[in-house]
Order: C-alpha cells, then structure tokens, then sequence
C-alpha cells in the first residue's frame, strides 16, 4: 500500500465523501441543532428553547402510538416476509410445474414502485366495493372495513409491505439455495434424514448469511418506506398507521414545523444508531462463535 | 438554464422598470396538475388577459395539488423570488398571513370602484377572505358540499324522488326504507354515506355543525369551539347514523365515496360539487341534488381556493396582477371556469350571464351548491392549520370508530387546540 | 408418503402464485375494462385499452419518464465514479484515519438520506435548487452501498497484478482503469440494477423536492394523478399504474438471471 498524497486524496476522498457527508453527517448534526430552536414564521420568528422539543416529544402521545406502531409494524413485517420468502424459494427450487409462473408472480410485487402497490391495494381493499369484500360477500361474511377501521388499518399496510418485499428477498434466498452442494444433502438422505430435518439442520443454516443480510435491508425498509402510509390512510384513522418516518414528514411539510420535525429525526437517528450498535454485537458475537 | 433565464429575467426587470413603469412579468400560480381539463380554460383565459393588455405579460405555473402550490410559493416567497398572484386554499389565509407573504387586497384595490367589485362576491365566500378586518382573498375557485341522491332507489323504496331528506330525522328515516340486505344479511346498498376520515371528513363535519346552530373556529383563526353542544350534536348524528344501520359503521373513506354512489352501493352521499362530473359521466341511474340535510336547519361549509396578491412585488405588479384578478373573475370568464370544472361562481352577476343561465338549464343540480350558499359558513380553519386540524381529524375518526366517545374525542381536541392557539392570542 | 408431499406441493404452488398474483391481477382487470366494470365482475365484460391511452393523454407521462430516465442515469453515473474512487484509495492507499473515515462512510448505510428529509429539503432550498432534478439527485451521489461493495470486490484482486501494471509504469489512474475496473464488472452490473430499481422507484424525497412537470419522476407524478379529490376513475389509476411500472417490471423480468447471478458474484450472500 502506497501513502495517499494531497492533490489525489482530494480527488479520491475529498470531493465524494464531502458530497456523501453534506446530505448524511451534516442534515444530522444541523438536526440537533434546530431541534433546540423553536417553529419561525416570518412574522414570529425561531427562537432558541432549549430543550422544549425534547419535553414536547416526551409527552407527544401520537409519538407514542406510532412508536408502537413502528415497532410492531417491523417486528411483523420481518419475520414475515422472510418466512414467505424463504417458503417461496423452496417451492420455486423445487422444480415443480408451473415454476416460471409463480417466479413471476412473487418477483412481480417487487419490481413495482411502491406507491404503485399502493395504488393497487387502496381499490382492493375498498370496503363495500373492492374486490376483497366481494370475495367475503360471496361466502357470506361480513365486509372488513380494512384501511377505514384503527384495529385493521396497520395490519392492511403490513399485508401490503410484505406482498411487495417478499418476492425480492426469494431471489436472494434462490441464490443461496442453488449454492447449497448437493452431495450434503444426499449424505443427509443417505443417513436417513427425512427432509425437514435436512431443511433445518442442513439447509437453513447455510442460508443464515442471506437471513442477515434480508433481515437488516427489511429492517431498514421498515423505517424508510412510508409511500404506501401516504397513499393509502395518510396515518389513519386516528393514527392507526402511521410510522416514524410518516410523522417526520406529516410535521415537517404538514405543520410546517421543521423544528420538531429535526427533534423527531434526531430521535430516529439515536433510534437507528441504537439498533446499529445491537445488530453489530450480535454478529460480532458470531464471528467470534464460528 | 431555467435558472439562467430568472436570473437574466430579474436583471431584465431591475434595469427595464424605471422605463416602462406600467409593464409588468407576472407569474402566476395555479394549483392543477398539467393536463386536466381545468388546465385548458385556465390557460385560455390567461392568454386572454395577456392578449388585451399587450404590455404586461403572465405565466401560469401549474403547480399540482393545493398542498404542493402553497408550498412552492412559500418557498419561493422566502427565497425573494415570489410569485406576483396565486390561487391558493381559503383556509390557508393564517399561513400566509403569519408568512407574512401576501398584502391585503385594499392596498391595491383602493378606489370605490373597487370597493363596489369587492361588495358584489358571495357574503358566504368573503368571510374566509378576511382576516382582522383585512381582505386578503378574492375567491375563484369555490365549492360546497352537497347530498347526492338515487332517485331509482327512492322510487324503489316508495320515496318521492323529487324530496330528498332535509333533516337528520329524515335521512335516518329514509335511511331505513333505503338500506337493502342480502340474504346473508350483509348490506348491499346503504341509505347514506358521509365521509367521515381525514381532511374531507372534517369538511363535511364542519357543515355538520354549522346546520346544528354551531361554528367550530372563529373568523379571528385563534378561538375555536369543538367542545360544544352544537359540535357535539353533529358527531352524535355521525355516531347514530351507524347505530340505526343507516351508514356502515366505522370510519369512511373521501376516495371511495363517489364510486361506491355510482356503484349502488350507497343510495344517497355527501360529497363536493367537484364531483358533479364524475357521477354525471359513471351513474347508471336517476339521480338529484340536494341541500345537506341539517340539524336545526340548512348548513354547510366552503371550500376551495382564493386569489392572493403577494409581498414582495413592486406596485406596477401589484397594480396588474389586481386587474389580472378582476379580469379572471369578471362575469363570462368565471362562467366559463365554472362550467369547466363545476366549482360553484362566486358573484351573483355570473350567474346572469346568458352562458350560466343555459348551463344551470342543462344541469339544474349546479343551482343548488349556489342557493345553498346562503346558508353556508367557514370551514374549520386556524394559525398553524395542518396541526389543529389533525386534533379535529383524531377526535371525529376515534368516535366514529368506536374508541372514544363523543364528548371526551372533542373535549381532548378542544384542549390540544388550545394549548397550541395560546401563542398566538 | 414423499408422493403425497409431492402432490401436495404440485397443488399448493399454482394456489400460492395465483393467490399472490390476485391484486395484480385484479389491476389489470380494472385497467383493461371500461369503468363501470371496475368492481363488476362478469366474464363477458368488454374489453378496452381506452383507459391507457386516455391517461397517458390526461398527464404529461413521457416527460416524467424522461425526467425518472434522467435522475436514474445521473445518479448511477455517479455513483459508479465516485464510489469507485474511494473504494480504490481505501483498498490502494494508506491514510491516517482510514479506519475512522469508513466507518463513518459507512453511517449512511443505516441514516440513509431517505430519512433526513428536514433538513436535506432545507439545504437544497438554500442552494435554490428545490425543484430541479440536480436537487433530486444530490443526497444521492455518493452511496455507502457502492463504496462498500466495490471496496469488498478491489480487496480481492491480486496484489501482484497491480505491482506488475507499476513495473511497467502505469499511472495511478492506469491502473485503476485497466487492472481493477474490468475485474469488479459483475459488481458494477449487480450494483446497477439495484441503483436503477431503488432510484426508478423512489417515491417521497422526490415528492418534497418537486412541484413542477418539468422535474416530476414518474412516481410522483402518478400519485398526482391518482389523487383521489374529485372522483377518480379507477380504470384511469390501474391503466396509468401498469402503465408506468411496466418498463422496469419488463426490464427486470428480461435481466432476473443476471441480477441472482451477479448478486452472487459480488459476494452478497
């Protein structure tokens, strides 16, 4: 390794990491700051308030309930999405009829933006019209009032998210399966293993790294994408399905108040870095394990 | 390059104007998305104003929905650069009075000519045209609820088809004949459908209210009044609409409720005049216009956009975009914004004009959003809109959907509103 | 008893594909029938390809796709330069700190700008650069993913192959271009795929930033189309959904086997 001299670590360096810290470090840091600033319009303007924000999110009830939300909302989706989508590879892998149809019709979701999907739901769930009140109609159950109803509406956006994500995390899980050696598998069989036990003793952790690696993407989608809460029930009723993200943009360039909206996101910063720090013990843990 | 040509613009206009004192570059703001149909007639009227006073010229910016438009004139106001005029929300008056963005109209339009073009607007319309005395708005583009209703299925229920309910006691008793079961015992057509979430729920709340004697937020924007009998009669009503089996039960949708109207699956809704065309194009049946059914008598609330003359431009602008304004709502051309788009025209002698008269002729249900003007108010509107709104939005969705009730949903609505009014009282 | 399984599967795939694929389906009915069929069902409901041609009449689509087009390519494009130029001085050179500066590279994977839309907005609004497709672009030129990918791919090639290029008195920049660019192509094609279907799809930060045609992505520009206010027609909204999803959704079903397979190379696993 050669030592980096001046004039090419601006070039290498430099420019792209200034580039990367003007949109990532510095929104973050300028977020601590203006959190301890209070709303400004022209004719009042901001004033410095300390830590007023902080008091005001300590006793902000909807946070509250979309804390909730949120947690509940990635600790469903996840594992939901990586069970189906482990289930879809294995049906996928296993060369059955009808292979190449269902590959598309679990990858489809997935190459469509979200606020497509979105789309695609808001009629399907319509109460009273949509098709899916159609459908209990006809078996003569009573229509579910999924988007308009506070005990449904949050579990609709999980349906929802996880119809879109699951199909691309089988393509990740297809890879790896098609990297399992098959002669393990056949040592397996002939030892007499029937093939659960070879699903979970042998299969499922070799499949672990791709479980990591799904598990931390679905973790960050959780928190980030919120087209389809903007779209579908703009966090309703009654905020029922909001999210974190939601609420930082609801109060930000819906109250116009980008003061608290900088003291949300630096809650959410801590929040994501907190995470960070747990997710980066546990795999130090098993790096030291293996 | 687009920024070049604003920069080049600007210098042009800094050296030009001492020179030609009475021209004026207006830009203009306009909230449509590009393309609909409204687009057409807008732009046509502006090339219009443009083509009569040859030595001003306007661009009209389409700037999507009311949300999107406020927001780029904000940003563009606070950035030095903004726009001369814009059609705005009414509502968004206390925005953009506390931006400080706008002037009122009279600073412009000071002469008795002017007053007396000022007097010939809808009363209904000019009160959330004024703040603190002062006229900020010229209303355009306004609009009010009304119930639309199914005649085939009034027929159907032995109702005449020519008297829909003006009461609550009416619709929930033609509610009744209206709603029709399947042999399972699911509803296939529900008497009526108020929406009841969001934004579009508490439009129709407020009308609610207004019908019921009450008036949820003062003309001032710092006083409201949510924890009121009046406000508490009208989510009673909401609540005893579902509990009679008249109205699905749970929150209701704004989307949805046009469609579910030309689906049958809903014989009577409410819903804004904006949506005349729509049920005029997909229904397959009979059907009629009426004034919302009221609590203690006829009530509803306005909605829609203004014209504002914003700050920061130099008077020779003022003095154009004013007579631009007084142009676009000059009688035939707010007839033919109305007939476009049917948004309700917002002074009497549009109306009189020959090409309203014809068009009221061929579509009679237009009538009533204007004579139910008379007894229309505000819409729910404060400083800091967006917020106290959403207190309002979270008591009518927890009572509605069943987990709060009523009185305790609009005390604790009442409550938040006040605390974040303070500052400003 | 593995015959039984078997039987089981057989029938239970085509179940799971159809049952996923029921809104999807549902979508394309509501868009390829007139709209009072839009929530009737009857098999012999005329069929029409109207709705597309009427949506694409009633909003600007090709200029927002030209505008997603743009936004796409200048933020790969990117990506693909700077990104391969940090990697190249973590993997190449020695620098104090280096560990430091990575890490804190290497934040953005988690506080993505996604999530920084305060005050992300507000910067661009000083810049005056609200409403342009630059500004679009900005929080995205440099990705912590594709440092990270491309630092990962650099490490492994040999040492001895860029010694060699030296010996022969290649530049810094020679060596780059002509030992570690072709080695790391898989990764540079994995890369692409997900940077295109990410940034084609992206949906609120465009939201913020835009409020014109002229810089509207596709996203965003359905979403104001399908606004419900004055009622909308779902024939429209479905006609003008598959209408702007279809050509990722084509391109991607055309390159799939790549997309696994350069994933594996690149060593996500």
């Amino acid at each position: 390794m050669k030592r980096l001299n001046f004039p090419l670590s601006v070039i290498l360096l430099v420019v792209p990491c200034a580039v990367l810290a003007a949109f990532t470090h510095y929104p973050a840091v300028k977020s601590l700051i203006n959190s301890f600033w209070s709303m400004g319009t022209r004719r009042r303007p901001s004033q410095f308030i300390g830590l007023e924000n902080y008091q005001t999110l300590l006793a902000d009830g909807t946070l509250h309930q979309i804390i909730w939300n949120s947690t509940l909302y990635a600790i469903v989706t996840i594992p939901a999405a990586i069970a189906l989508s482990i289930g879809m590879a294995l049906l996928v892998n296993a060369k059955l009829p009808g292979t190449a149809l269902m590959r598309l019709s679990f990858f489809l979701p997935t190459m469509m933006p979200m606020i497509a999907v979105a789309n695609i739901w808001l009629f399907f769930y319509a109460p009273g019209i949509g098709l899916i009140s159609q459908i209990f109609v006809l078996f003569g159950l009573q229509p579910i009032n999924f988007l308009g109803s506070a005990s449904t509406s949050l579990w609709s956006m999980m349906a929802v998210a996880v119809w879109k994500e699951a199909g691309l995390f089988m393509i990740f899980y297809l890879a790896a399966l098609q990297a399992v050696p098959p002669n393990l598998k056949e040592a397996a069989r002939i030892e007499g293993a029937g093939p659960i036990r070879i699903f979970f003793d042998i299969v499922l952790p070799l499949l672990k790294p791709t479980t990591v690696f799904v598990a931390v993407n679905a973790l960050i989608n959780s928190f980030r994408l919120i087209d389809h809460v903007i779209v579908m029930t703009k966090g309703g009723p009654n905020n029922s399905s909001a999210l974190l993200l939601y609420y930082i943009f609801e109060v930000t360039f819906g109250y116009r108040d980008s003061a608290y909206g900088s003291t949300l996101t630096v809650f959410m910063v801590l929040l994501l870095g907190l995470m960070a720090l747990i997710q980066f013990k546990i795999l130090d843990r098993k790096t030291h394990y293996q | 390059m687009k920024y070049t040509k604003t920069i080049l613009a600007s210098a042009a206009t800094l050296f030009l104007t001492p020179g030609l004192a009475l021209s004026a570059e207006l830009e203009f703001f306009f909230p449509v998305g590009v393309n609909a149909p409204a687009v057409e007639t807008i732009q046509e009227l502006t090339d219009a104003w443009a083509a009569n006073n040859p030595q001003h010229n306007v661009k009209a910016v389409y700037a999507g929905n009311y949300v999107e438009t406020t927001t780029k004139a904000l940003t563009a106001a606070n950035a030095g650069k903004p726009p001369h005029v814009a059609v705005l929300l009414a509502i968004d008056i206390f925005t953009l009075v506390d931006e400080d963005v706008v002037i009122p109209i009279t600073d412009v339009a000071n002469t008795a000519e002017d007053q007396a073009w000022l007097d010939g607007f809808m009363p209904g319309f000019m009160r959330d045209a004024t703040l603190d005395g002062e006229i900020y708005g010229v209303p355009f583009q306004r609009s009010t609820p009304v119930l639309y209703y199914n005649k085939d299925a009034f027929r159907e229920a032995g109702l005449d088809p020519d008297t829909p309910p003006a009461t609550w006691d009416e619709m929930i008793e033609m509610g009744k004949k209206l709603t029709k079961k399947d042999a399972n015992g699911n509803v296939t057509q529900w008497g009526t459908r108020i929406p009841t979430l969001g934004l579009g729920g508490a439009w129709l709340y407020g009308g609610l209210v207004i019908s019921n004697g009450g008036q949820l937020s003062a003309d001032n924007g710092i006083d409201v009044a949510i924890d009121t009998p009046e406000a508490l009669g009208a989510l009673e009503f909401l609540q005893k609409l579902s509990a009679e089996g008249v109205m699905a039960p749970g929150g209701i949708s704004w989307g949805d409720t046009p469609k579910a109207f030309v689906e049958g699956n809903a014989a009577s809704i409410w819903t804004s005049t904006g949506n005349l065309a729509f049920v005029n194009d997909n229904a397959e049946f009979d059907w009629g216009v009426g004034f919302l059914p009221g609590g203690k008598g006829p009530g509803a609330p306005v909605g829609g956009g203004n014209f504002y003359i914003f700050k920061g431009t130099s008077p020779e602008e003022q003095a154009a975009a004013l007579d631009f304004i007084k142009f676009m709502t000059a009688p035939e051309n707010a007839a033919k914004w109305s007939i476009a788009t049917g948004y309700v025209a917002p002074r009497a002698d549009t109306w009189e004009t020959p090409v309203m008269q014809e068009y009221a002729a061929r579509l009679p249900q237009a009538l009533v959003a204007r004579d139910q003007i008379e007894f229309a108010n505000r819409e729910f509107a404060t400083y800091q809109r967006g917020r106290v709104t959403q207190f309002l939005v979270e008591a009518l969705e927890a009572a509605v959907g069943g987990e709060a009730d009523a009185a305790t949903a609009l005390a604790e609505a009442q409550k938040s509103a006040d605390r974040v009014l303070k500052a400003y009282k | 008893m593995k015959g039984v399984n078997r039987i089981l599967l057989v029938a239970l795939a085509p179940t799971l594909a159809v049952a996923w694929g029921v809104p999807f389906i549902y979508s394309v009915w509501t868009a390829i029938h007139p709209e009072k069929y839009s929530a009737r069902f009857t098999w012999n409901a005329p069929i029409t390809f109207a709705n597309f041609l009427e949506a694409w009449q009633a909003a600007p689509f090709a200029l927002y796709f030209v505008n997603t087009v743009i936004l796409t390519l200048l933020i790969l494009v990117a990506n693909l330069i700077l990104c391969t130029l940090v990697a190249y001085a973590f993997v190449r050179y020695r620098f104090q700190a280096s560990g430091l500066l990575f890490a804190l590279i290497m934040i953005q994977l988690l506080i993505t700008p996604d999530i920084l839309i305060v005050e992300n907005f507000n910067t661009l609004a000083k810049l005056g650069l609200t409403d342009t497709i630059i500004g679009i672009t900005l929080p995205y030129l440099t990705s912590a993913f594709g440092i990270f990918l491309l630092r990962q791919t650099f490490k492994t090639v040999p040492i001895s192959l860029d010694e060699a290029a030296q010996v022969e008195g290649a530049s810094t920049w020679r060596v780059l271009w002509d030992v570690y660019v072709p080695l790391a192509k898989p990764t540079y094609l994995a890369y692409a795929l997900v940077s295109i279907s990410f940034h084609w799809n992206n949906f609120l930060w465009p939201l913020i930033v835009t409020n014109s045609p002229e810089t509207r992505p596709v996203t965003v520009g359905l979403s104001i189309f399908a606004t419900v206010e004055s009622g909308v027609e779902w024939a429209l909204v479905n006609a003008a959904t598959l209408m702007t999803t279809a050509p990722l959704v084509v391109a991607f079903l055309i390159f799939q086997r790549q997309f696994v397979t350069n994933f594996m190379r690149a060593g996500i696993k």
